[in-house]
């Protein structure tokens, strides 16, 4: 190959490089705020992919373009192109790339997978945690889940919480044809709204009463299916004070798109003053948007068909 | 001179009988190439139905709250959208056209049980009108997502035996019967009816592309027809294998689902990756790069597929070292892929390019599968998935794939056999005018559900919060620009058939044993069977493709 070549390439694999990883750090901007721990190791390697996958995606097709412009038939120009048939160095290679590609992003993810600490359904938390921690408020969280080492931001309350121990908070979620409704069982209250103390490691037992539900809170980007009669455990570390949504991420009938609630992140001081708040209230029924449109005429333009009836509406002691 | 080379396949010979009479395409024909158009046109009137659904999902989907239509209505025409378009549409025109050119392409005079591909096909127009009737019953047409998941599609608040989910369900099985048949048909075919000298490295890449797809179908389709009785059982006689109000695992059901519904993606996508093989080396009047590794990666690609289905279950209760190992499975499809699309690109560097509408069309298919494959891998790995499974950027992937790139490379593929199949040649302005707009309205559509999938939006929802409201309306702009884009191509293909020009026997200038007899072929395709002598995509190289006699 000529050294004109040669240079030509590399400045164009540079330029690539260069716009690939300004790409990649602009997927930042895509996403919620990072208001989990989990949320800031999905978008690290979120950003690693797509900084790869520009750089592919544009070399790719920067090739194809190039050549629907320059390697064009003349008007006229019957004659046919180079019959060139294969080669096989460049297919090795070719081959060879992607193979350590699979092996590199497998990689690069299984490690965040094991930082995240997804806690699979059917390796619930009990197997990482001594049996007599469960109940205890303030099990010392290890290095393992990786979470107390995110770098906090102006916006995100500093985690100084990286030397001391972190209370566990565990929390019952009931999900139902449409509400959502919270239990804290050592206060025994009840609430249509979700509360949580920043910077402490969360533990849902989650059961859904009729259908498959998802537990999904964009800006902490944790999942979860609810599944009947199974009980769910999950756990994430909430970890910027706000209001975020909570939705239900798989299809649950007819009234789907109103499955959602609030979850609000409060400093502890915050959240122990709501639970103890919220203990002197009286149950009351929470407001339920199925159960109001069930009851009412559809307003839309094209009525529609009957429909599985809400179950009943929460009757719980805090909603908003 | 004794045999036939590149140039003597170019001329015009003279039109050989053509199969005239249109009223046969109305009748119980076992010509695999009426049989072949009738499932082409079946498909694309049920394109369009499901375009029609479509259309209402982004007419609802244009404001936040739910208006236009009721949120029972909306989650049928999301789950009749999703279903029309995969059983009616993808699934017969990828049949149709295999119909009509795997026999042509490997000198054969029909497929090997031509009956049987005639009662195939006319399962297809039952299945869809049968689909189409459970708008009539009371309680409406399924509502569960063409996923069907149960408990969702248990729930049946009229008590009727007869219901939507009840017609769904039998649709689907009879449509899976249609492709089981079809499905035998095609490996028979393939094995048993090459002409001679056609070795299976001689064959073209779109037949082994069909071939690989087929197998799929062999091995999957028992399942999901297994899966699909059991959840009808469950619905109907009150059995428990997936309610679990009496015991049952609904989670199992997503397992045999997605065990054909997995795979079930490249037996829609090889043969576009055929199509792709067939157009490129054409248009770039080059032969196709490396050949062999790119036949061999269609059958990899059907083999590894049968190991991944479970990256649809990451989030519904899969223990992590099962996440773990079909994430790695999943993104070894991923090699065998990017060799094609390297080839591809191989084929095109340097060529001598010309941008007929197939060419367009399939370029620009190329390029928005690029697309489809990187946000592919993303949500092939696990914790990426977590956050944006059920959600648009979900949707926007495969729509890039299905539309991007399986209907736009089946619109390639009708520019360039449209002039085999009718012996009369398309308007090249109008073809170019319906690449454009359905080019940019791909990308508005369906670009715009990526950012809203990562910012949290979900799929199947009628309603959502306003911030999401920008994108949304860029999308249903883009959708609408889908649906007019169909308009020239309608008119096209309509005015061509009747009014256009002849078309000779070879257009394209192409090498293959379809562009050897008369535009349309005659009945028995072949006066006398070809014997093949050479290599195909013998671009540039003035080889013989068939010895003369
Ligand atoms: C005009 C073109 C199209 C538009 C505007 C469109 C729009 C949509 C939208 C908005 C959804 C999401 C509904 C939801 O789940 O919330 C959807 C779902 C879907 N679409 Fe399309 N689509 C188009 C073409 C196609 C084509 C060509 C195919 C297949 C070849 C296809 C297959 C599907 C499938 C399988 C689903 C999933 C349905 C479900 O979730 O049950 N679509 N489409
Ligand atoms: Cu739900
Ligand atoms: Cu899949």
């Amino acid at each position: 190959m000529k050294i004109r070549n040669i240079l030509i390439l590399s400045a164009i694999a540079i330029a690539l490089t260069a716009v690939s990883l300004l790409i990649g750090q602009w997927t930042y901007s895509w996403m919620p705020p990072q208001a989990a721990a989990e949320s800031q190791l999905v978008d690290k390697l979120f950003s690693f992919l797509i900084t790869l996958g520009a750089f592919i995606f544009l070399g790719v097709t920067g090739t194809l373009i190039y050549s629907a412009i320059f390697h064009r038939a003349e008007q006229y120009d019957t004659s046919d192109g180079p019959p060139i048939e294969g080669n096989i160095t460049l297919e090795i290679v070719w081959t060879a790339i992607p193979v350590l590609l699979v092996f590199w992003i497998a990689t690069y993810s299984y490690q965040i997978y094991e930082q995240m600490g997804i806690q699979g359904p059917m390796e619930a938390m009990h197997l990482h945690i001594p049996i007599g921690m469960k109940s205890a408020s303030a099990a010392p969280i290890n290095g393992d889940a990786g979470i107390v080492s995110a770098s906090p931001t102006s916006s995100i309350v500093s985690t100084d919480a990286t030397s001391s121990v972190i209370p566990f908070e565990d929390i019952e979620v009931n999900a139902k044809q449409w509400a959502w409704v919270f239990r804290y069982p050592k206060t025994g209250i009840t609430s249509t709204e979700l509360h949580l103390p920043v910077n402490h490691r969360i533990r849902l037992a989650m059961q859904s009463e009729d259908v498959l539900h998802g537990f999904y809170i964009p800006a902490f980007r944790v999942k979860q299916d609810i599944i009947p009669n199974r009980n769910i455990d999950f756990e994430f570390t909430p970890i910027r004070i706000g209001k975020y949504q909570l939705t239900d991420s798989e299809f649950s009938g007819t009234y789907f798109a109103t499955m959602r609630a609030n979850v609000v992140v409060e400093s502890p001081e915050d959240y122990k003053k709501w639970l103890a708040e919220t203990a002197n209230r009286k149950p009351c029924t929470a407001n339920n948007q199925a159960a109001s449109e069930y009851a009412q005429e559809s307003k839309e333009l094209i009525k529609g068909w009957v429909t599985v009836a809400p179950a009943q509406a929460p009757v719980v002691n805090y909603s908003n | 001179m004794t045999n036939i080379s590149v140039e003597d396949i170019t001329g015009d010979a003279p039109q050989q009988e053509p199969i005239t009479d249109w009223k046969q395409y109305f009748s119980f024909s076992t010509d695999h190439k009426v049989i072949g158009i009738q499932y082409i046109v079946t498909a694309f009137i049920l394109f369009l139905v499901g375009g029609i659904f479509a259309m209402i999902i982004r007419g609802e989907l244009i404001t936040p709250e739910s208006d236009l239509v009721d949120r029972s209505v909306y989650n049928a025409m999301f789950t009749m959208h999703g279903t029309v378009m995969l059983f009616g549409w993808t699934f017969p025109i990828l049949t149709g056209f295999a119909n009509y050119l795997v026999p042509l392409m490997i000198g054969a005079r029909d497929m090997a049980f031509p009956r049987l591909n005639a009662v195939a096909f006319w399962m297809i127009p039952i299945a869809a009108i049968l689909l189409m009737a459970s708008f009539f019953v009371p309680g409406g047409p399924a509502q569960a997502g063409w996923w069907s998941y149960p408990p969702v599609s248990l729930q049946n608040p009229t008590g009727n035996l007869i219901n939507g989910e009840v017609i769904w369900l039998l649709a689907v099985a009879i449509s899976g019967v249609s492709s089981i048949m079809g499905a035998i048909n095609f490996v028979t075919t393939v094995v048993k009816m090459r002409a001679p000298g056609m070795t299976f490295f001689r064959m073209p890449i779109f037949v082994w592309n069909v071939f690989s797809a087929q197998i799929i179908q062999l091995f999957g389709l028992p399942v999901l027809t297994a899966g699909a009785v059991m959840l009808l059982l469950d619905l109907t006689v009150g059995t428990s294998f997936f309610d679990p109000a009496k015991g049952g695992d609904p989670v199992l059901f997503q397992h045999f689902f997605w065990f054909y519904s997995h795979p079930a993606v490249y037996v829609i996508i090889l043969p576009v990756f055929g199509v792709f093989s067939e157009i490129f080396p054409v248009f770039a009047r080059k032969p196709l790069f490396g050949y062999k590794i790119v036949a061999i990666s269609s059958l990899l690609i059907a083999g590894v597929s049968g190991i991944v289905w479970v990256h649809h279950l990451y989030v519904s209760g899969t223990p992590g070292w099962m996440r773990l190992f079909f994430m790695l499975t999943t993104m070894f499809v991923s090699v065998p892929t990017g060799i094609k699309v390297f080839a591809w690109t191989a084929t095109i560097w340097g060529g001598k390019l010309r941008f007929d509408t197939p060419m367009l069309f399939a370029f620009g298919a190329l390029i928005l599968f690029v697309f489809a494959g990187i946000t592919g891998i993303t949500l092939s790995s696990v914790p990426i998935d977590v956050h944006v499974n059920n959600t648009y950027y979900v949707v926007g992937h495969f729509h890039y794939v299905l539309y991007g790139t399986v209907t736009m490379g089946m619109f390639a593929a009708i520019y360039f056999w449209f002039p085999k199949m009718t012996g009369r040649m398309y308007y090249e302005g109008l073809g170019k005018l319906h690449f454009w707009l359905a080019f940019i309205g791909t990308n508005l559509n369906f670009f715009p559900m990526h950012p809203l999938g990562l910012q949290g939006m979900l799929r199947r929802v009628s309603s959502y919060a306003p911030e999401y409201e920008f994108w949304n309306i860029i999308a249903s702009i883009g959708g609408f620009l889908l649906g007019v884009s169909t308009l020239p191509f309608i008119l096209n293909m309509i005015g061509s058939w009747i009014h256009g020009e002849q078309a000779p026997k070879n257009p394209w200038r192409a090498i293959g044993l379809e562009w050897l007899v008369s535009s349309p072929p005659p009945v028995e395709n072949f006066e006398e069977i070809p014997v093949v002598v050479g290599e195909p995509y013998g671009y540039g190289k003035s080889e013989p493709l068939v010895a003369e006699h």
